[in-house]
């Protein structure tokens, strides 16, 4: 009846793991009663459970991203202070077979459940209202998506309570993550959650390459797209490229688990290097589809913050195409310890040295923005310029690793555990926490406040160098990554400013939610009433803050790359058409939500090997698909009238306010 | 919604028929070298390869309609070629990783 599930997968003699399972029964459990008591269930589900519309999913999406933020800086923080404590010998508070669970749960979070969902959130909002679309291409498919990382984030969480999650670190190499080393449910969990939800963030990069195709205002040129909608393009093109080839990877994996397959066994013809290649494959265009996007939020947030149009825009453009091919033709830099031919090591080694100049020309770029502009110091600058400062160190670390001898030497060291978070949290991670203060007015329709904004930047600027820089030192000490305790004297010392500055980064993770309180509180005097706050240069910020739900009233018609600008300059913005034609919007649907339950009960049943639960599950969700498919009452108009309600009251706020 | 007309263009039988005469002449001269068998060996290989080539080439335009002249035709040109280019980028180079491993251990 439950296949392999029995009580011995409830980790009832685990207090680290009960404590933490009661605290977010707590949690949720006020969450159900506070929306129970204010009636909210229906407000939930029909305005933003079924909601296709991309402000919300992108909402969504970013809500998703914090709260696995958290769960991935939980697991950071215990292992800092493990590695604090387990000096000389010491065992610590935290054995390794758990311990091993925590360092593959914070890799996979923190990559596919922390950065994607707020990368693909601050593309949902703000990507469509950059080109002047009412929606994305497929809003359906859309919401479908978000409910598929959902799933895949559920299936993580899951395993903390039922069974266990995967000892083999976030990459899963065979043979240890295969049927014989490692025979409990973690590898399972892993490989259902990534692949449910891999599939969601495949159709995001088919949507969104639709949709810039497709769904451009009128006169927009493709070389006319703002530079954070071309960063997200290229991502995307990236997403479709890459994708498949994890998806293919888990799929051969799943099969060499389940079926008794022998792809990447060491006996009967099977090739473990071969899984590790098709993982990195995807794994290093992965991190150009976090990076790629956070570089176009730098170009947005210096050039409006430093009142300038933007340094290059073509050479930006051009430059992130050229990352994105080059992020293509470098993944053996991660293995080339395999024993590849010195050949095919040289060949990686010079690709991944090349990245190094169309980076810099971007760097370039905003360095030339800022040049005699008047560069406001709010928060989405000081993300931007600790960006510029501490990518530059990730960088030459990178290029140092990118030489094969170097790297022979420098291998599963904690130098390189340096090199990735300085360029994951300091390009990729910083350039979420700009744009989300840059867009937070858009999205929410008040401003974050800016003191709590400035502390929570000093506090991850600092902790993240406290926190990292010693493992440099570390690597070069010879300290090998995944150590669950140590025994050398000379490591002791930066093991504890390691540890102090997670502490430190914990501060402004802190900070950050106060900051969130603080600006919920105080709204109305941070009211965003013209939906401009930031005299703002691309066609987002012509709409009212938060947006109308059909986006434009009339589409904007584009002349310019800062077509937002070209309108105010030329008196064009903010004006009334004579009248309104009535506006074709996708309804809200279900089918999304119900199939994204219904695959992580499948997941949930596949891990198990509960059959029945996996078959039920799965034909009900093809039902509920077709069932949708034959859907016929998917759209509406909205009509003159209450276009012309919404649009007159924000015009007159609009004109007060500048008047004013 | 409004595309909808448009984006399937009416293209006729004349394509399809130049494709298929196409199609059957650079089959049969490929068909009749190797019948022949006047040629060196390698020599027929590679022209049944050219041959080849060719072919895809034809039926891509042809049949498949790709063209860089329309919008329709471009986008799916475009899609072809990036498709092409990551498969060979991942398989070529996938391919030359292991034989290169295996000959390192093997050899």
């Amino acid at each position: 009846m439950f296949g392999k599930l029995t009580l011995d997968a409830l980790p009832l003699h685990v207090p680290i793991v009960m404590g933490t399972l009661a605290v977010v029964a707590i949690i949720g459990l006020a969450l159900v009663i506070a929306i129970t008591k204010y009636k909210k269930w229906g407000y939930l589900w029909r305005e933003w459970i079924t909601s296709v519309d991309h402000k919300r999913l992108g909402i969504m999406y970013i809500i998703l991203a914090q709260v696995m933020m958290l769960r991935g800086f939980a697991d950071a923080i215990m292992m800092r202070t493990q590695l604090a404590v387990a000096t000389n010998g010491a065992e610590g508070y935290l054995p390794p077979e758990h311990y091993d669970q925590i360092f593959t749960a914070h890799g996979v979070i923190m990559i596919i459940f922390m950065a994607m969902p707020f990368m693909i959130g601050l593309m949902n909002i703000v990507l469509p209202l950059q080109i002047g679309a009412r929606d994305v291409a497929f809003p359906f498919l859309n919401n479908l998506s978000f409910w598929l990382a959902v799933a895949g984030a559920l299936l993580v969480n899951i395993s903390l309570a039922v069974g266990e999650f995967a000892k083999t670190g976030w990459i899963a190499y065979p043979p240890l993550s295969g049927i014989n080393h490692s025979p409990g449910s973690g590898v399972d969990y892993y490989i259902w959650a990534l692949q449910i939800s891999g599939i969601g963030t495949t159709l995001t990069g088919v949507n969104f390459i639709a949709t810039v195709l497709k769904m451009r205002a009128p006169g927009m040129k493709l070389m006319q797209m703002p530079i954070f909608t071309w960063a997200c393009t290229w991502a995307n093109i990236l997403i479709v490229a890459s994708f498949p080839i994890l998806t293919g990877a888990l799929a051969m994996l799943t099969l060499d688990r389940y079926l008794d397959f022998h792809f990447f066994t060491n006996d009967l013809g099977g090739n473990a290097m071969m899984y590790i290649n098709l993982f990195w494959a995807w794994g290093h265009p992965e991190v150009y589809i976090l990076v790629l996007p956070a570089f176009g939020i730098f170009s947005e947030v210096i050039s409006t913050f430093s009142g300038k149009r933007l340094f290059g825009y073509t050479s930006m453009v051009v430059a992130s195409g050229v990352i994105s091919i080059l992020g293509f033709i470098v993944w053996l830099h991660h293995f080339f310890t395999m024993g590849s031919s010195a050949d095919v090591n040289a060949f990686f080694g010079v690709t991944t040295m090349i990245i190094a100049v169309p980076t810099g020309v971007k760097l370039f770029n905003w360095l030339f923005t800022m040049y005699k502009g008047r560069v406001q110091f709010r928060p989405p600058v000081l993300w931007t310029l600790g960006f510029m400062v501490t990518f530059t160190i990730g960088g030459m670390t990178g290029v140092l690793l990118s030489v094969p001898g170097a790297d022979y030497v420098l291998h599963n060291s904690l130098f390189l555990i340096a090199h990735f978070h300085n360029t994951i949290i300091g390009g990729a991670v910083f350039g979420y926490m700009a744009g989300f203060a840059y867009w937070f007015p858009k999205a929410m329709g008040y401003k974050l406040d800016e003191k709590w904004g400035k502390r929570a930047f000093w506090f991850w600027q600092v902790g993240f160098y406290v926190a990292f820089m010693p493992l440099y030192v570390l690597g070069f000490l010879g300290m090998t990554r995944r150590m669950n305790h140590t025994d050398n004297p000379d490591w002791n010392m930066w093991l504890y400013i390691a540890c102090a500055g997670a502490f430190i980064i914990g501060l402004g993770v802190v900070s950050q939610l106060i900051q969130l309180y603080v600006s919920y509180r105080d709204r109305e005097k941070n009211r965003d009433v013209t939906g401009d706050p930031w005299n703002g240069h691309t066609l987002e910020w012509s709409t009212m803050s938060p947006p109308q739900f059909y986006n434009f009233a009339k589409d904007p018609v584009v002349s310019d790359i800062d077509a937002f600008t070209d309108m105010k300059e030329k008196g064009t913005a903010y004006q009334r058409p004579e009248k309104y034609k009535p506006i074709h919007m996708p309804r809200n649907t279900g089918a999304g939500f119900i199939m994204g339950m219904l695959l992580t009960a499948c997941g949930f049943g596949l891990v198990w090997h509960i059959w029945w639960l996996v078959i039920v599950t799965f034909a009900a969700t093809i039902v509920t698909y077709i069932k949708r498919c034959y859907d016929k009452d998917v759209d509406y108009y909205v009509q003159p009238d209450e276009i012309e309600k919404i649009e007159g009251e924000h015009l007159a706020a609009v004109e007060t306010t500048l008047k004013a | 919604m409004s595309q909808h007309d448009q984006s399937h263009q009416d293209h006729g039988v004349k394509p399809y028929v130049i494709g298929f005469v196409l199609a059957v002449i650079l089959t049969v001269i490929p068909f009749w070298l190797v019948m022949q068998g006047t040629l060196d060996k390698a020599v027929t290989l590679w022209t049944i390869v050219i041959f080849a080539i060719v072919q895809i080439a034809v039926h891509l335009k042809y049949f498949l309609h790709l063209s860089l002249t329309t919008d329709d035709g471009r986008l799916n040109t475009f899609t072809f070629l990036f498709s092409a280019l990551i498969i060979v980028l991942v398989v070529g180079l996938s391919v030359w990783i292991i034989y290169a491993s295996n000959a390192m251990m093997m050899g």
